[in-house]
């Protein structure tokens, strides 16, 4: 699978490690995307689900010298039986990663997740609201430098029509 | 006075019968379904625009329940962060323990004994089982066949019972511990069971009985809500929601731990992909389940049920307070807790809603750094809204029911 990687994508590859008996590879952050989806389509390899997006912040990790935040993609393939995990890392001033939702359908909500939990912005994403935490919420919260015990009320509920009359406009409504 | 142009026949209109008149949005009503309504099965909102009784579009919202599992887990040792993982799918909270705490042995590489293997496989297909009771019992509810839930909830009853001798608590149960289990079950525990897998058999019989012939179930369950196996898999489903599309994917067959490769049992399948097969799935899984228990509990072996790993388990009572290892060893765990070393790792385990995954990220202290839920159940509601699109308000709370969405794992 590394060799095939490194084939196609030769600058997308940083490092990779097999730990707990999953390949764990370190990909260049704007080759998220491309990689993804050789992962999904190459007929050798065929990762058909993503089982999970999950978001770091290491800032406070012990010895950790790279960028502060990191994203980590758990992919499945059901044909083939194995698993890869990707992982690529964002700096503080600029959280931003490719989007991978036009890949995967569940990749939408997780990636909403990651931004409302994490403030990890992912570019060209088609919604990028919170999705755990109201809409009046402020910061996010599993950064570690966010206070485990504030709390935060919501006075007014979402509407939710701004989702609403996108999703009308595209099934023709005026 | 009656305009006369009102009184022409239609078809001598200029545009006709067949003129396609634009959709307006004015036409359709805004409609929440939830937060609070018993029909959304805790709190969810979903949102309709409904042309008459017809979802031309919905939008839903989640969040509801959020308490923040992920970052309370972060201030606590890894042994206090297994009462937290009861009240993720709070159905079936043994499953989620077992799941925990397999992820972090495998992050510790830790032998957990044999007889403690097999009694999580008892307990969590117990678990599986009312898990599914509860799910179908509560879905025929809300298509208003109400007889079946007192059906399916008495036996859930008798199951909460042997639950309750085994460990304290009927639901949040926290029953296992890294290494092993919290204590060994009591001396009539397999007769018990074994009864109650009698009665198991008798309720879900008496279910079908009533359900499979009956022409209000088929109709409103037959061919509704359907997603095909493409779509459910572009949206990471798993578990029986995906087997009802067809899909024999289990990860006791597929990745199987715990011994689940030598039990003998069968992965139901559906063919459609619509909440009939969603129920007749989970029916027929508890079935296999009941299997796997009878084959468990006459292979149960003797033996301790926590692992004598010094890192993570606290040696008997005699030796900490009759020398000083003894002593030393238990101050050492419950002060500086279990430190696995640093790394990532993910692991998971069939849960009765599916693929239920934990990502830990670990620094080498006694606290999780990072610890990620993977929820079953939220990969199927990020579909839901297209699933119920051109379905009707009725369909959708059948169709709700169907996918088991369980908010305290889908919020967090």
């Amino acid at each position: 699978m590394l060799e095939k990687l490194t084939a196609s994508h030769p600058k997308a590859i940083l490092g990779s490690v097999d730990r707990f008996g999953t390949l764990e590879i370190r990909i260049e952050k704007s080759k998220i995307a491309d990689v993804v989806k050789t992962l999904r389509d190459d007929q050798e390899l065929l990762f058909s689900i993503l089982i999970d997006i999950v978001s770091v912040d290491y800032s406070t990790y012990a010895g950790w010298t790279g960028e502060r935040f990191g994203v980590i993609y758990q992919l499945k393939s059901l044909a083939l039986g194995h698993r890869v995990q990707l992982s690529v890392t964002a700096p503080e001033d600029e959280p931003i990663v490719p989007t991978i939702s036009k890949l995967f359908g569940n990749a939408d909500w997780l990636e909403r997740e990651a931004f409302d939990q994490m403030g990890i912005r992912f570019a060209q994403h088609p919604n990028l609201k919170r999705l755990l935490n109201h809409h009046e919420f402020v910061g996010h919260p599993l950064r570690k430098d966010y206070p485990i015990t504030r709390r935060q009320a919501l006075s007014t509920n979402d509407s939710l029509m701004d989702e609403m009359e996108a999703r009308l406009k595209e099934k023709g409504y005026v | 006075m009656i305009n006369p142009k009102t009184l022409l026949p239609i078809e001598s209109s200029s545009e006709g019968l067949n003129a396609v008149q634009p959709k307006e949005k004015k036409d359709l009503v805004m409609v929440n379904l939830g937060p609070s309504h018993p029909a959304t099965h805790g709190t969810l909102r979903v949102l309709c625009a409904l042309d008459g009784e017809s979802i031309v579009s919905a939008v839903t919202e989640i969040g509801y329940l959020h308490r923040g599992f992920e970052k309370d887990c972060e201030v606590h040792t890894f042994q206090q962060c297994i009462p937290y993982t009861d009240r993720l799918n709070y159905v079936s909270a043994i499953m989620n323990n077992v799941g925990f705490c397999k992820t972090v042995e495998k992050m510790m590489n830790i032998q957990v004994p044999e007889r403690a293997i097999y009694l999580r496989v008892i307990t969590c297909e117990l678990n599986r089982i009312i898990d599914h009771l509860v799910c179908a019992g509560a879905n025929l509810v809300d298509i208003g066949a109400l007889t079946n839930f007192w059906y399916s909830f008495n036996v859930r009853e008798k199951v909460y019972n042997i639950l309750e001798k085994l460990c304290g608590a009927r639901l949040t149960s926290s029953y296992t511990r890294i290494g092993g289990l919290s204590r060994d079950v009591y001396p009539a525990f397999g007769e018990e069971v074994t009864a109650v897998l009698k009665e198991i058999r008798k309720g879900v019989l008496d279910v079908q009985k009533l359900i499979s012939k009956n022409r209000i179930f088929l109709d409103r369950t037959k061919d509704v809500c359907v997603i095909s196996k493409e779509k459910a898999i572009a949206y990471g489903w798993t578990g029986p929601t995906l087997r009802a599309c067809g899909v024999e994917y289990d990860l006791r067959k597929a990745e199987p731990y715990y011994h689940y490769a030598d039990f003998k049992f069968d992965v139901p399948v559906g063919s459609r992909g619509d909440v009939y097969d969603r129920i007749f799935v989970r029916f027929l899984e508890i079935e296999e389940s009941i299997h796997i228990i009878e084959q468990a509990l006459r292979k149960l072996p003797d033996g301790p049920v926590m692992t004598g790993d010094k890192r993570v388990a606290l040696p008997p009572k005699q030796q900490t307070y009759g020398n000083i290892e003894g002593l030393m060893n238990h101050f050492k765990i419950i002060m500086h807790g279990i430190c696995p070393e640093p790394g990532v790792i993910y692991d998971a385990t069939e849960a009765a809603n599916g693929e239920l995954g934990f990502t830990i990220v670990a620094d080498g202290s006694k606290n999780p750094y990072r610890i990620k839920c993977r929820p079953p159940c939220f990969m199927n509601f990020a579909v839901f809204h297209e699933m119920i699109e051109g379905a009707m308000i009725a369909d959708a709370v059948a169709n709700l029911g169907s996918i088991n969405i369980i908010a305290g794992e889908l919020d967090r």
